[in-house]
C-alpha cells in the first residue's frame, strides 16, 4: 500500500485520516488569512461609508479595462489548479505537471497586470508616499483611498508570488513522481492557497473597480 | 474520507459561471442602482466566492469537522465587521453636544 515513504505517516491510522488531518490545518490557516485581511476591509468599509464621494471619484481613477481582465486571469488560474488537483487523483503525472505550469503562467500574468496598473498610478500622481500629486476635489481622502488600494492589493500580490513559488515547488515534486492516487494531498493543500488568494481578488475587484462607474 | 474526485467537466461549469458572473458585475456597475449598486456587486462577489470555496475548494464534499471550520471563519469576519458598523453607523444617531 505505501509505495513511497511520504504516503502515510505512523501516527495516522490511514490515508484517509492523514489527508483529512491535513485539509483541516490548512484551513485552520485560511481562517486566520480571512481574519488578516478581514480587517483590512473592515478598514475599508469604515472609511468608505465615512467618505463615500471622495472613494468614488478615486474608484474612478482605476482603469476598468486592466482590473477585469486581471480578475478574468485570476479565474482561469485557479480552474488549472482545480485541473491539476483532478489529474492528481486520477494519476496523470504529466497533466499534473502541465496544469500547474498553466497555473504559474496565469498567476505571472495576473502581477504584470497588475503592476502595469500600479505602473500607471504611479505616473498619473496617485501613488502615495512615492508620487501624489492629485490637487482636485478632495485629495486628501482620495490620498486614504489609494494607500488602502496600495496596501490591499500589495498584500494580496505578495500572496500571488509565494503561490507561484509554491506551486512551482508543488510541480517539481509532481515532475519527480512524487504523486501518486492514493497520495497527492500537497497539490490539494496547495490548491486551497491558491483558491483562497482567487477568493480575496474576487471582493476586491468590485470593492476597488466597479463602486462608482455608474457615476462616471 | 472526502475522497471525492471531482471531474473536469464539473470544474468547467463552476469556470464558465464564475467568467459570466464577472461580466454580469462589470456590466450592472454601469447602470445607477443609486445605493443598491453595492450591494448587487457584494452579492455578485458573494455568489462567486461560494462557487469557489463549495467545488473548487471541494468544500461540498468536505467532513462536518472542515465544514465547521470554514462558518467560523466567516463568523469571525461577520463579528469584526458587525461590531465595527455598529460604532460607526450609529455615530450621530443621537443628539449628545459636540457628538
Amino acid at each position: 500500500m505505501a509505495n513511497h515513504s511520504l504516503a502515510l505517516r505512523h501516527q495516522f491510522d490511514d490515508v484517509a485520516q492523514q489527508k483529512d488531518a491535513s485539509t483541516f490545518g490548512m484551513w485552520l490557516f485560511l481562517t486566520t488569512e480571512v481574519l488578516f485581511f478581514g480587517g483590512m476591509f473592515c478598514c475599508y468599509t469604515v472609511y468608505r461609508s465615512l467618505y463615500p464621494a471622495a472613494f468614488g471619484i478615486a474608484s474612478n481613477h482605476l482603469d476598468l479595462v486592466l482590473g477585469g481582465v486581471s480578475t478574468a486571469v485570476l479565474i482561469c488560474s485557479s480552474f488549472f489548479m482545480a485541473c491539476s488537483v483532478n489529474s492528481a487523483a486520477t494519476g496523470k503525472k504529466n497533466a499534473i505537471v502541465g496544469y500547474l505550469a498553466l497555473t504559474i503562467l496565469f498567476a505571472a500574468a495576473f502581477l504584470v497586470i497588475e503592476m502595469s496598473e500600479w505602473h500607471m498610478l504611479y505616473q498619473e500622481g496617485l501613488m502615495p508616499g512615492f508620487n501624489f500629486t492629485y490637487h482636485e476635489l478632495d485629495p486628501r481622502h482620495v490620498q486614504l483611498f489609494f494607500s488602502l488600494y496600495f496596501s490591499m492589493t500589495g498584500l494580496h500580490a505578495s500572496h500571488v508570488t509565494i503561490g507561484i513559488g509554491l506551486l512551482a515547488v508543488t510541480a517539481f515534486r509532481a515532475w519527480r513522481g512524487t504523486f501518486t492516487p492514493e497520495y497527492y494531498t500537497p497539490v490539494e493543500i496547495v490548491g486551497l492557497y491558491w483558491h483562497f488568494v482567487d477568493l480575496v481578488w474576487i471582493f476586491l475587484f468590485p470593492l476597488y473597480y466597479l463602486i462608482a462607474r455608474h457615476l462616471h | 474520507m472526502s475522497e471525492h474526485i471531482v471531474t473536469k467537466k464539473q470544474y468547467s461549469y463552476v469556470f464558465a459561471i464564475l467568467l459570466l458572473l464577472t461580466l454580469t458585475t462589470t456590466w450592472v456597475s454601469y447602470i445607477d442602482l443609486g445605493k443598491l449598486n453595492v450591494v448587487v456587486a457584494l452579492v455578485i462577489a458573494v455568489i462567486k466566492s461560494m462557487l469557489v470555496v463549495l467545488f473548487f475548494m471541494h468544500v461540498y464534499w468536505a467532513g462536518k469537522l472542515n465544514k465547521i471550520v470554514v462558518v467560523s471563519g466567516l463568523a469571525w469576519l461577520a463579528l469584526l465587521l458587525w461590531l465595527t458598523l455598529t460604532d460607526i453607523v450609529t455615530r450621530g444617531w443621537l443628539p449628545f453636544p459636540g457628538k
